[in-house]
């Protein structure tokens, strides 16, 4: 069984962390097809949120289909994404290795690498609002 | 929609002091309302409005669809938590539950002595030597136990440590969870309430700024930044809620259903506490914001 | 609603009862003493047949408690308008606690009428156990002293205690709910209760009906303080002798005459010229000595002054004690039940 965490300054609304912690325990093959989610009431005793942000949350993993309620019972997983991260991926992986190898050739560190990797993300994303 | 608190124009004065003005609300049911403002702005007065301890000098309120605090089968409806939770001190938790049982014809009993279990609390402890945390629990199990549609709470947390606030507001929303109650719950700090609550009533100054789902608040609110310019040149039905300017910066807060299309303007989403903020700073009429956007 | 509020005056209730068991013993060990002490001198009387003239030992007895009896039965009721008054409603209010009570499935009529009541209740059934182990205690002295209807002693017997506590009682709730503390409460209850005693002892009890007079001859006057004395050297005033009415009340003597008018220095002294001698006298000692054994002079004076001036009684007759007592207990009753009434009413327009 999987534990959330939410952290209040990230800017993320906390139904996306829970879909996100979701997905990311999906990657890492800590949870798998068939096990179950943990109940509303878990999750709100554990970290005192609104039930219908949960709710919002297994709603929108529904809808990826990543998982599926069962009525009475509680929320299921449906698909991994473990087979995602590896095969379809790969040409990902590969440009992404290119434009570091780049990145580095022109003298960015580490932080500089995240940092402008992040900036463009949310760049991006936010073109979405105005 | 069913509402579980109405209010037309509510007022309540003392003397010449108006404690709320002109306060109209329609707060729908299954909601965690957070009611927030800073301290004497008319957020306890609501709440004993809404509950009957106090009678509106003008305007009226209706919980649940009837007046507050009349009838014993409208009382049964509603639990209440007073701020500082008071209890006899010198009553034991389970004579506090028996207190319940005799003047509650709706009391589960089991459920309250489950609850107080589960929490760990010995019920022969007086109530005037449990630790604020540990009242404040109990308060929360009288208030429960009579399986009301609607729970008000008052400052519940404000005196609490972290990890009994954390404690109270998971019991909170286990209630939540567990029988499909509406919950009103005051506070002064917004970060008590961002967790919890999908519903905002935000009082300052004894005058309702503004009132609504948190999501649809938070889509509808932007920051805008941009090169110094005067507010007039935004569309009519923008609504500017705060504004900064410097020599060369202008800063606005706009609630606005469509989207900003306007490219010099840099859009961006505040959180709840900004938000709060820039209603409370507007209701002050004092723009005390520096000159610099400083984010906390 | 009652079991909580008997709940929460369980140990007020505990004290009084210990209170009252503690005064039970020492009554009872006292009273039986005071009844044996007053049996022997009955029987001893009646061989000697002056009952009507012996004086009876027993109102020596036990003297410390005869003093403490009569002032504790006279404040009780006050103490139980501040301990069991006071804090009802004030306390309620100064914890906050009241909005725990009122978030509960009762209506606020229903909390004050069962505080009220269940309380009150208690006060009236404490006060009254109390005056009655009192009032059966000073049977033999209240038999010798036949003074139960005056003045001190009149509010520790019979039913009015009743009153008292009930109006203390609710003196003190109400105070309560205007100071919203209980401290300031309890003083306001001391003060006022004082106040409305004294008021109606001396302004409204001897008005419950009209007190009877009777003429008695002077001749037959008797009595310390009856005599002739001197006001300032130059006049003579006669001060009237004491008249005993058997558990009546007295309000008054006086030396009249038919018309009402009490006898004049220059009547006096011209009717009497013995007395013109004696004035310095007069001035000096403040009177000649009662008809116990004076002068002859005295004598003759009185004599001859009787034969137009009576000695005027003003009391109430021992058979109206009891109208006094109901009086007096309803007086205070409709009282409780105004003040019950108006704390209601504040209650509810300050609150809800």
């Amino acid at each position: 069984m999987i534990e959330f965490h939410l952290d209040a300054r990230s800017g993320v609304a906390p139904y996306q962390q829970v879909v996100q912690q979701v997905r990311h325990a999906l990657r890492l093959g800590l949870i798998e097809v068939g096990d179950q989610l943990p109940t509303v009431k878990e999750v709100v005793a554990s970290l005192a949120i609104n039930p219908n942000t949960v709710l919002k949350a297994y709603k929108e993993l529904e809808n990826l289909g990543l998982a599926a309620a069962r009525p009475g019972i509680g929320t299921f997983v449906t698909k991994t994404l473990s087979d995602d991260s590896l095969a379809a991926h790969g040409p990902l992986r590969q440009d992404l290795q290119r434009w570091l190898s780049k990145a580095r050739r022109a003298g960015l560190g580490e932080e500089s690498i995240e940092a402008l990797f992040r900036d463009v993300v949310r760049a991006s994303s936010a073109q979405g609002v105005a | 929609m069913i509402t579980v608190l109405e209010a037309n124009g509510l007022s309540k004065r003392y003397g010449h002091k108006w404690a709320l003005s002109e306060c109209t609300l329609a707060i729908p049911a299954g909601k965690v309302v957070g009611v927030v403002g800073p301290n004497g702005a008319g957020k306890t007065t609501l709440l004993h409005l809404a509950v009957g301890l106090l009678q509106p000098s003008a305007g009226s309120i209706s919980v649940l669809g009837g007046r507050p605090g009349t009838t014993a089968g409208q009382l049964a409806r509603v639990g209440f938590v007073a701020q500082d939770t008071p209890t006899y001190a010198g009553l034991s938790i389970a004579e506090h539950l028996r207190f319940g049982a005799w003047t509650n014809p709706s009391w589960d009993q089991k459920l309250a002595e489950d609850r107080i279990e589960g929490l760990g609390l010995d019920p022969g402890q007086k109530a005037g030597k449990l630790s604020g945390g540990q009242r404040a629990q109990l308060a929360l199990t009288l208030a429960v136990a009579k399986r009301p549609e609607l729970l008000v709470l008052d400052e519940p947390v404000a005196s609490l440590d972290p990890l009994a606030r954390r404690e109270f507001l998971q019991g909170l929303m286990e209630v939540v969870v567990d029988h499909g109650a509406s919950v009103v719950l005051s506070s002064h700090l917004v970060a008590d309430l961002e967790r919890v609550c999908d519903y905002l009533v935000v009082l300052v100054g004894s005058r309702l700024q503004v009132a609504g789902d948190i999501d649809e608040l938070l889509s509808s609110h932007h920051r805008l930044t941009g090169p110094r310019r005067d507010r007039g040149s935004l569309p009519r039905d923008h609504q500017v809620i705060g504004e900064s300017h410097t020599d060369r910066q202008s800063t606005l807060v706009v609630r606005a259903h469509d989207p900003v299309l306007d490219p010099l303007w840099s859009v961006e989403k505040l959180d709840l506490e900004d938000l709060v903020l820039a209603y409370m700073s507007r209701a002050v009429k004092v723009d005390r914001r520096p000159k610099l956007e400083v984010r906390s | 609603m009652t079991r909580l509020t008997l709940r929460q005056f369980r140990t007020e209730a505990v004290v009084g009862l210990v209170l009252l068991g503690a005064l039970a013993i020492l009554l009872a060990v006292s009273g039986v003493n005071l009844m044996n002490v007053n049996d022997a001198f009955r029987s001893a009387c009646k061989a000697a047949r002056d009952c009507a003239t012996a004086s009876n030992p027993v109102v020596n007895v036990d003297k410390p408690l005869q003093s403490a009896l009569p002032f504790l039965a006279t404040i009780a009721p006050a103490l139980v308008g501040l301990f069991l008054g006071a804090p009802l409603i004030a306390r309620e209010l100064e914890t906050g606690t009241f909005r725990l009570a009122w978030a509960q499935s009762v209506t606020r009529r229903r909390w004050l009428a069962v505080k009220l009541g269940v309380v009150g209740t208690a006060a009236m059934a404490f006060s009254e156990l109390f005056t009655w182990m009192v009032d059966w205690w000073a049977g033999p002295i209240d038999a010798a002293n036949k003074n139960r209807f005056g003045l001190a002693n009149f509010g520790f017997h019979g039913v009015a205690p009743i009153g008292y506590a009930a109006f203390a009682f609710a003196l003190g709730a109400t105070a309560g709910v205007l100071f919203r503390r209980t401290v300031p409460a309890m003083g306001v209850t001391l003060v006022g209760f004082a106040a409305a005693r004294l008021a109606v002892t001396y302004w409204a009890r001897p008005h419950f009906a009209s007190p009877a007079r009777e003429s008695l001859p002077l001749t037959t006057g008797s009595g310390p303080g009856f005599g002739f004395g001197g006001a300032n050297g130059a006049s003579v005033v006669l001060n009237p002798p004491h008249v005993d009415v058997p558990n009546g009340w007295v309000y008054s003597t006086a030396v009249l005459d038919k018309a009402g008018h009490a006898p004049t220095s220059p009547y006096m002294l011209h009717a009497c010229p013995v007395l013109d001698q004696v004035s310095e006298q007069l001035a000096a000692s403040g009177g000649l000595p009662t008809s116990g054994g004076g002068p002859a002079q005295f004598h003759g004076c009185i004599n001859k002054l009787s034969a137009t001036f009576h000695t005027v009684v003003t009391y109430q007759p021992a058979g109206r004690f009891w109208p006094f007592q109901w009086a007096e207990m309803g007086i205070f009753l409709a009282a409780a039940l105004a003040l019950c009434g108006f704390s209601y009413w504040w209650l509810r327009r300050r609150y809800a």
